[in-house]
């Protein structure tokens, strides 16, 4: 078949200030192919995006489409080419219906959402989909949420769309959905620009794959003549061993004892309900479910920061021997107790750090109560800071740069960093490579398997499987705040855990209970 | 007595209407505008100096009813929405904080008209008081009833059209859709290919005129074309009155209704602290935002984007 152009991009440049985030970046995109953008974080994949969908404007160079060279000044021009993008942050209005943001911004005929309505439920069935234009947006889960946004980019007559990383928020089952989906939009004749980390999502759906490395173009090779080992190393530059290391736990004993803990929010809907487990020294335990399934409360619970129906959290001191019960004991209580306990939320710049502080300030945070003097004493922190930069190669220009100014891989090893320096006992991370590069990634598989070696206990909050499989020695599968299933991580199967994940009492397919789950 | 007690409610209310409505669009396009006090009084002091100006070239005797009407409308429109424009290159254009450009407009907006007005005699404009107050002719025939709904100057009748009016353009129309979109996700609007800046502007514009016209309302009608160093009060009051009534222009005309009843209930219950009395309106505000915090609503929220700026390639 004769392969025609739908897109092309010459010599894009585009620079922050002083950080360049795309330079010479040269791409092209035929029509009826989904094309991939590999890269790691920071290597310019969505700023490039940005620039065909109008949000930003090149510096220099050229945009064609269908041969003709065309200047995007706005997402209304990219619209007008039938260029449409799904963002990796829904850019949705939440007290909306499916419906008003689908018809946001168009400016066509009448307004009548009536008529609006019909056409949404006439695209969603025709490429498959699953959709009430009437149902508001913050009553939405997640995939419900993508749909619309799909949807939405199609409504408009879009030729070519772009999704930025659309599998991150997505069940195995929900985005085998979603392939299907583009897979259908594919032969329909249309081109789709999907931006992944995912190599085996890479391999699985696409039919071309451009890399990028650090802002630049360095090749584009078809899909089917490629395999995982030869786009990593296009993608960093040099060979990175895929498996995780994963030593033998040693001595291990019980640290953290949790039972029957039972919790349920302001609104009263069940959060967490009857969890037990134990948590070892010396190993790490990963903690797998859907995004939203309780992972966050069940680490907040831990650590002090919400307040369970029931339950027990009990500690085995490791120097005295003795238990130590946590539960309803506020974070500073647990600290007043010898419980050396470490948290680094998923929410980095949030609950983590504060962004507009600097290195030493951040460091400040976690000693401020130190010492006798009315006077803070900055020493410390400082050195802790320099320390830190150096030994986790954190890229900053210095200890008093504010750390939002950082990206996510340096600010992740900032918060990391400080937290493994107080020496806990337990450290429980949620998330912690999310939005990180491979080799950011690896730093902190590393640094989490230094701890564990040490004898620290780890909770280990994930999305991907396979790096859950990877790292972990046993695998804590919980599913609408209930334990499923606790798997060792030596022999665990991606489809089993995925599976626990999705399970519920009701003999219902897997599939579409974990769409009305979330 | 009642008939006196409401007429004067509603007559006091449609002022706050004004402000209410005005800030309510301002609000929907993200911009919490706390200058509406200020506006609410360079408002008056544009209306009152345009009429003044207007009797001083035709002479007193030769003014045309229907001109001393109007001129001073659009006068105080114009006035007010101009401190809109300046609120805006402030805090869309330089990227100002909106809190302290708006407390800083309040204050700006006070002085202003309280120069302004001084600069012309009372007697120039406050005889035009008479054409705003005029309700409907056959009024007096219908007793009580006719009173009550069709004696009111014309402000009170334009208040409630614009409330309306602004009502159906937010749910039935896609400008309004478009607004709401700007102050709920400012990014998500401008990702749908909507001016951001444009309706920021705009809303924020007519929502001062609006407001401003409040001012004037204030002085015309309810205080017959005397000036009191109280306008500010109003803009305070309205607000209130645009949490009260959950960013509902619809809504507001009963809002405001109740809010001039409670704010006049002193001169009708004797033998009370009147300081305390003027205080309810707020104490029920208060009650509002506890229980629509409590149940929790997401449509009874302020726009999510109330109160951020927004800049399109902020990383």
């Amino acid at each position: 078949m004769e392969k025609t152009v739908a897109l092309e991009l010459r010599h894009l440049t585009k620079t922050f200030g002083s950080v360049t985030a795309n330079k010479n970046v040269d791409l092209t995109v035929y029509r009826g192919e989904i094309l991939a953008i590999l890269g790691e974080n920071g290597s310019g994949k969505t700023t490039l995006m940005n620039m065909i969908s109008g949000l930003y404007y090149p510096d220099s160079g050229h945009i064609l489409i269908g041969g003709e060279e065309v200047v995007i000044g706005s997402p209304k021009d990219a619209f007008r080419y039938k260029i449409g993008m799904v963002h990796q942050h829904f850019k949705l209005v939440d007290v909306f219906s499916a419906a008003e943001n689908i018809t946001l911004g168009m400016k066509d005929g009448k307004f009548n959402l009536k008529e609006a309505k019909k056409k949404i439920s006439e695209t969603a069935s025709r490429y498959g989909f699953l959709l009430d234009p009437d149902k508001r947006v913050y009553q939405m889960s997640v995939s419900e949420k993508q749909t619309v946004e799909i949807v939405k980019v199609l409504y408009r007559g879009a030729e070519i769309l772009i999704l930025d990383e659309p599998t991150a928020v997505l069940t195995p089952q929900e985005t085998e959905k979603l392939f299907d989906v583009l897979r259908r939009m594919r032969d329909d004749g249309k081109s789709i620009i999907i931006i992944t980390h995912k190599l085996h999502e890479v391999l699985a759906l696409t039919d071309r794959v451009a890399v990028l490395r650090k802002g630049e173009g360095v090749g584009t090779v078809n899909t089917a003549e490629t395999n995982e080992a030869e786009l990593t190393e296009l993608m960093v530059g040099k060979k990175v061993s895929l498996n995780i290391e994963r030593s033998e736990p040693k001595n291990c004993v019980d640290r953290l004892c949790v039972s029957h803990l039972t919790l349920t929010d302001r609104e009263g809907r069940k959060i967490l309900s009857d969890i037990s487990f134990t948590a070892r020294s010396g190993e790490i335990l990963g903690i797998a479910g859907i995004a939203g399934s309780g992972q966050r409360e069940l680490l907040e619970t831990v650590a002090g920061l919400q307040k369970p129906d029931a339950g027990a959290i009990s500690y085995l001191d490791p120097t005295t021997g003795e238990t130590v019960n946590l539960l309803g004991k506020t974070p500073v209580q647990i600290r007043d107790l010898g419980v050396r306990l470490s948290f680094v939320p998923e929410d980095r710049l949030g609950m983590g750090l504060v962004g507009n502080m600097n290195i030493i300030d951040n460091m400040m945070l976690r000693s401020y109560r130190k010492g006798r003097s009315a006077f803070l004493n900055r020493k410390d922190p400082k050195n802790l800071a320099e320390r830190i930069i150096e030994s986790l190669e954190i890229v900053t220009p210095n200890a008093v740069t504010p750390v939002r100014r950082l990206s996510g891989g340096n600010v992740q090893k900032v918060l990391v960093g400080r937290e493994i320096a107080s020496s806990p006992t337990v450290l429980m991370v949620a998330y912690p490579v999310r939005g990180l590069d491979i080799n950011s990634s690896y730093t902190i598989y590393n640094l989490l398997n230094r701890q564990k070696e040490s004898g620290v206990s780890i909770l280990f909050v994930g999305e991907d499987l396979d790096v859950l499989i990877g790292l972990c020695d046993r695998i804590l599968v919980i599913n609408s705040g209930r334990v499923t299933g606790i798997v060792d991580g030596r022999n665990a199967e991606k489809g089993e855990i995925g599976l626990l994940m999705t399970m519920t009492e009701s003999r219902r397919n897997p599939a579409e209970e974990g769409r009305e789950k979330q | 007595m009642i008939i006196n007690f409401i007429f004067s409610a509603v007559r006091l209310g449609m002022t706050l209407l004004f402000g209410s409505t005005g800030e309510t669009i301002t609000e929907k396009s993200g911009h919490l505008n706390l200058g509406i006090p200020g506006i609410m009084c360079v408002g008056a002091a544009c209306g009152c100096v345009s009429e003044a100006l207007y009797t001083g070239a035709v002479g007193q005797g030769n003014a045309n009813r229907i001109l001393a009407v109007l001129i001073p409308i659009v006068a105080s429109f114009l006035g007010a929405a101009f401190l809109g424009v300046i609120y805006s290159f402030l805090t869309v254009t330089l990227r100002a904080n909106q809190n302290v450009t708006g407390l800083a407009l309040t204050t700006f907006g006070v002085g202003v008209a309280n120069y302004l007005i001084k600069t012309v005699e009372i007697i120039k404009y406050s005889y035009a008081s008479s054409f705003f107050t005029a309700g409907f002719p056959f009024a007096a025939k219908l007793g009580g009833f006719g009173k009550l709904f069709f004696s009111y100057g014309i402000m009170v009748y334009l208040a409630i059209a614009i409330a309306l009016i602004t009502s159906f353009v937010f749910n039935k129309t896609r400008v309004g859709l478009h607004l709401r979109a700007v102050g709920e996700n400012p990014a998500t609007a401008d990702a749908a290919g909507i001016n951001v800046t444009a309706y920021r502007y705009l809303a924020t514009m007519i929502g001062s005129g609006i407001a401003g016209l409040g001012g004037l309302c204030y002085v015309m009608d309810n205080l017959n074309g005397n000036w009191e160093y109280v306008i500010d009060a109003m803009g305070w009051l309205s607000i209130a009155l645009v949490i009260f009534t959950v960013w509902k222009p619809s809504l507001g005309i009963l809002g405001s209704i109740l809010f001039g009843a409670l704010y006049i209930a002193s001169n009708y219950i004797s033998g009370t602290n009147k300081a305390l009395l003027n205080m309810l309106p707020y104490v029920v505000t208060i009650l509002v935002l506890i229980t629509t915090s409590i149940r929790n609503k997401k449509e009874h929220h302020p726009p999510a984007g109330l109160g951020l700026n927004y800049y399109r390639e902020e990383r």
